[in-house]
């Protein structure tokens, strides 16, 4: 506690005593939230970590609460944060001070590009404060404000996401409320928001009313283009995503990788019984969208109703690899199927695509399904896989691995931070498709110890 | 999907025709806008055309002599101008209906809240979508630029000398001053628009309705005015070029190296600030690059056409395993894909985000290959998708392209270095039973 006293009266810039370095391109950038609280800042903060480190920005939030928990062990009431509060200010501003320092570590130790600072950030003081911080190492800074003057929206915000807050635990669902709109008070009366003037040269975006207007100052460069693009495309209105596979096909029968087939009987099976499932829950405008590969537009087919192809939803491109069985890429191909099991997401196929760029060509379909509502998309094994690693934030070591049965449908609901899955298996029998990764992953490992985790074929 | 054509469109951009509509005073950079959007959508596959009212006007009234014409008190004028927006909605309305345009710019002064109210009733008879993009400029070394680089070169002001031409376009920009209504965010809140401020400093953008505004908003953000060249080329001669087979990856020959060291020796004579090089993943883009000495950046998205299963051929072999395809190639070279391959309709969908990159930097220089280079010239020399497969793209030419006026200036500087010649043209015979020679009439010489 003494330890935190000390470092609270210490100046932001003194305390990060170097001499101000250039702004290089690639510098790291810091996302700066501001905003009252129940404006969505959380929200938009870990959402847009989360599609950055999937596009491959390595990015982490830092989020003031967070800090402030830890440092204060139990939370008691508004009161806390009344701008008259000495204590509690002390101790509000070295936890930002702790926030910064870590954001300092991620850049220059922990290889990070982008650090989202979650917190109100509603005084020009502490504006300020940051800017001189980021202007000693380089930053380069981004302001993401979020207004919101719709009381509702207020409301259901902190229905969603603050009564069920470790600050709320033991209070009823009334009290909490009361005492959270008394919280938002505390901040109302110092809140400067960012200005047309005075920030004129500032980096920012501003947000209202969730979306319904944008106002936009000084984008200095890609990433702060792509940030900017990105949050104009994400909406909060309520949906559901679908996911599934093409139904089974000729090829997986086999147990070869990639190619054209068509449907199985099974997968022909699977398509009426989507069908059906499809019907049954009864979904408000619901979008269809295939690959531009038989076995999905054969699927979409049984469905009766308008589809849309995309040829950026092709499954991963296995080159010299395609329509082989993995027995015979093991017998034709031994150091690759290794150097794949080493690195799978990095992994190239000669001639064909790695995870990696199945990433990069998907990032146009992520985009429209942000900016969609209801939507099903009839894809394949590898795609399904980029994109639902999007959804619940799956890293490039696990994507590769995510289990996406054949005959199973995945349906994603936005939820509080994060979204919620619900699998459904429709009943239809289909091969496996899916290969663990293998213990023995080296280079001259006999076949055996190779096709260990190859699934039952004909 | 039968003879790997696609025939359905990547995305539905919408359902309904967009209008969009320009706002602002004159030498806002509104036809410059327009232009560029026009020329981005028609490339992405967005049949989009644009009707400048300043165009109609010139038509009607054949002779300009005055700022006078544009007094806010004068009748006659008002009466004309009037018309002359009329008759560019119904030829606007005649595009968007029977000709199978999605898109069309509205390129206007559109200053008057009344004017505006107008084209959105007119709009919502139609069915159309209207996005309204205002540009708001009072830096005064901006419009003086604008006026220069654009107006004094305006048929309105051919037998005027340069400072009377100035003076005379001054007064007419202070004739719509007075009533000008700015987009406004409270009055206006129900309308779709993105306003930009001072050159792209700073956007209002209100209620963006779908993805095609979502999409013009995103490129409008990213494009600017700040004198740049772009540099386009192609790899050095490959061993595979000088064989006559066509993708593959491949090394330079020695002639494509020697291409290498002169292009290194021009740039440097260039003199240059800051450039960027970019180069696809392929050997052969690499190679050309690595002998500049410089950093770059590798792309994939800048790897050439995926020919599939004709992949390392020579034509003499695709005619001879695939003779039905290769004249399926011929007779729809834009759209004709490869089996197990790509189209030139698949390779600018993936050079969509090295096109708004481009738009983004400043001195760029792009090694890449013969059909990216076809699909990239083609956007930035505004060339229709018929054309954009037979553009000439020769080995070892660098091509200078920096953006003046509403165009782009080409300078094409060979870099006298022999090379093969690798374009084939169209050939006469595109009839699937042709017979072999018919078929390979145009192709180039080779090893």
């Amino acid at each position: 506690m003494c330890y935190l006293f000390l470092i609270a009266n210490i100046p932001f810039s003194d305390f990060f005593s170097l001499s101000s370095v250039p702004q290089f391109t690639n510098s790291p950038t810091l996302i700066v939230m501001v905003g009252l609280p129940a404006r969505g800042k959380t929200y938009i903060s870990k959402k847009l970590t989360r599609y950055l480190n999937w596009i491959g920005v390595p990015t982490k939030v830092f989020n003031l609460g967070q800090y402030r928990r830890e440092a204060v062990q139990a939370y008691k009431t508004f009161e806390f944060f009344l701008p008259d509060n000495e204590e509690a200010m002390k101790i509000r501003k070295a936890c930002a001070i702790t926030a910064l320092k870590d954001i300092h570590h991620y850049f220059t130790q922990e290889q990070g590009q982008v650090a989202v600072f979650d917190a109100t950030n509603t005084t020009r003081d502490r504006r300020a404060d940051i800017l001189c911080f980021a202007k000693e190492s380089g930053y380069k800074v981004f302001f993401v404000e979020s207004i919101c003057d719709d009381p509702d929206i207020i409301e259901a915000n902190i229905m969603e996401v603050k009564l069920s807050s470790p600050d709320y635990q033991d209070c009823d669902k009334e009290e909490a409320l009361v005492d959270f709109l008394k919280r938002i008070e505390c901040y109302k009366m110092s809140y400067v928001p960012l200005d047309d003037e005075m920030d004129r040269n500032l980096s920012y975006i501003k947000i209202f009313n969730v979306g319904f207007r944008y106002l936009v100052n000084r984008v200095q460069d890609h990433i702060q283009s792509r940030i900017v693009y990105y949050l104009m495309n994400i909406h909060v209105t309520p949906r559901s995503i679908y996911l599934c596979r093409h139904g089974e096909s000729e090829l997986n029968l086999l147990g070869r990788i990639g190619g054209d087939s068509g449907l199985s009987p099974r997968g022909n099976k699977f398509a009426c019984t989507l069908a059906g499932f499809i019907q049954s829950q009864c979904i408000r405008n619901l979008k269809v969208w295939t690959s531009h590969m038989k076995r999905t537009i054969q699927t979409a087919e049984a469905l009766g109703v308008a589809y849309e192809q995309w040829k950026a939803l092709n499954e991963i491109d296995a080159g010299v690899c395609e329509e082989l069985t993995y027995e015979e890429i093991q017998e034709h191909y031994p150091e690759e199927f290794a150097l794949r099991d080493q690195d799978k997401y990095r992994y190239r196929y000669p001639k064909g695509e790695s995870y990696e760029d199945l990433v990069h060509r998907l990032e146009p379909v992520i985009m429209e399904l942000e900016r969609q509502e209801n939507v099903l998309v009839v894809c394949h094994q590898a795609v399904m896989r980029c994109l639902l690693a999007y959804f619940l934030d799956k890293s490039a070591e696990e994507l590769p691995y995510l289990k996406c049965p054949l005959h199973t449908v995945l349906k994603l609901t936005p939820v509080a931070y994060g979204c919620k899955v619900e699998s459904v298996f429709l009943n239809v029998e289909a091969v496996n498709t899916h290969r663990d990764r293998p213990v023995n992953v080296d280079v001259s490992r006999d076949p055996q110890d190779a096709l260990l985790t190859v699934p039952e074929h004909i | 999907a039968i003879f790997g054509c696609s025939t359905l469109k990547q995305v539905c951009m919408t359902n309904c025709p967009t209008l969009i509509v320009t706002v602002g005073l004159p030498a806002r950079g509104k036809t410059y806008i327009s232009k560029k959007l026009t020329r981005y959508l028609n490339w992405i596959g967005v049949p989009t055309k644009e009707f400048n009212v300043g165009q109609y006007r010139r038509d009607c009234v054949k002779i300009y002599k005055s700022f006078e014409f544009f007094r806010p008190d004068n009748e006659e004028g008002l009466k004309i101008r009037k018309q002359c927006a009329s008759a560019a909605l119904n030829d606007v309305q005649q595009y968007l209906g029977e000709e199978g345009g999605q898109v069309a710019v509205f390129d206007a002064t559109n200053t008057t809240r009344e004017r505006r109210e107008t084209i959105v009733r007119f709009a919502e008879q139609n069915g159309y979508k209207v996005f309204f993009v205002e540009s708001v400029c009072e830096d005064p070394d901006v419009i003086a630029e604008n006026i220069v680089q654009v107006k004094l070169g305006s048929p309105d002001y051919t037998d005027c000398n340069t400072d009377e031409a100035i003076e005379d376009f001054m007064k007419r920009i202070k004739c719509y001053e007075n009533s000008y209504q700015t987009l406004d965010e409270d009055l206006d809140r129900e309308l779709s628009f993105i306003k930009i401020i001072d050159v792209g400093r700073r956007y209002l953008v209100n209620r963006v309705l779908d993805h095609i505004q979502s999409r013009i908003v995103y490129y409008l953000m990213n494009i600017h005015i700040t004198p740049r060249s772009i540099y386009l080329c192609r790899h050095g001669e490959s061993d595979l070029n000088v064989k006559g087979r066509i993708g593959g990856d491949s090394g330079l020959s020695l002639r494509g190296k020697e291409f290498a060291r002169y292009l290194a020796k021009f740039i440097q004579d260039q003199n240059i600030k800051d450039l960027k090089v970019w180069t696809s993943q392929m050997k052969r883009t690499i190679q050309t690059a690595e002998a500049l000495s410089v950093p770059y950046e590798q792309w994939k998205a800048l790897n050439e056409i995926d020919a599939g299963v004709c992949e390392e051929m020579m034509y003499e072999e695709i005619q001879e395993n695939y003779p039905l395809e290769f004249a399926l190639r011929d007779q729809d070279k834009y759209r004709y894909r490869y089996p197990k391959g790509e189209s030139y309709e698949d390779l600018v969908q993936r050079l969509e985000p090295v096109i708004m990159e481009l738009e983004r930097q400043e001195n760029v220089l792009v090694i890449c290959h013969q059909a990216v280079m076809r699909c990239l010239l083609a956007y930035f020399l505004d060339k229709s998708a018929d054309e954009l497969p037979y553009l000439k793209c020769p080995l070892h030419t660098v091509l200078k392209l920096t953006p003046v006026a509403y165009g782009c200036k080409v300078e094409s500087i060979s870099l006298n270095v022999d090379a093969v010649n690798t374009h084939r043209d169209k050939p006469e015979n595109v009839n699937i039973h042709r017979s072999s020679e018919d078929a390979l009439q145009t192709v180039p010489p080779h090893l």
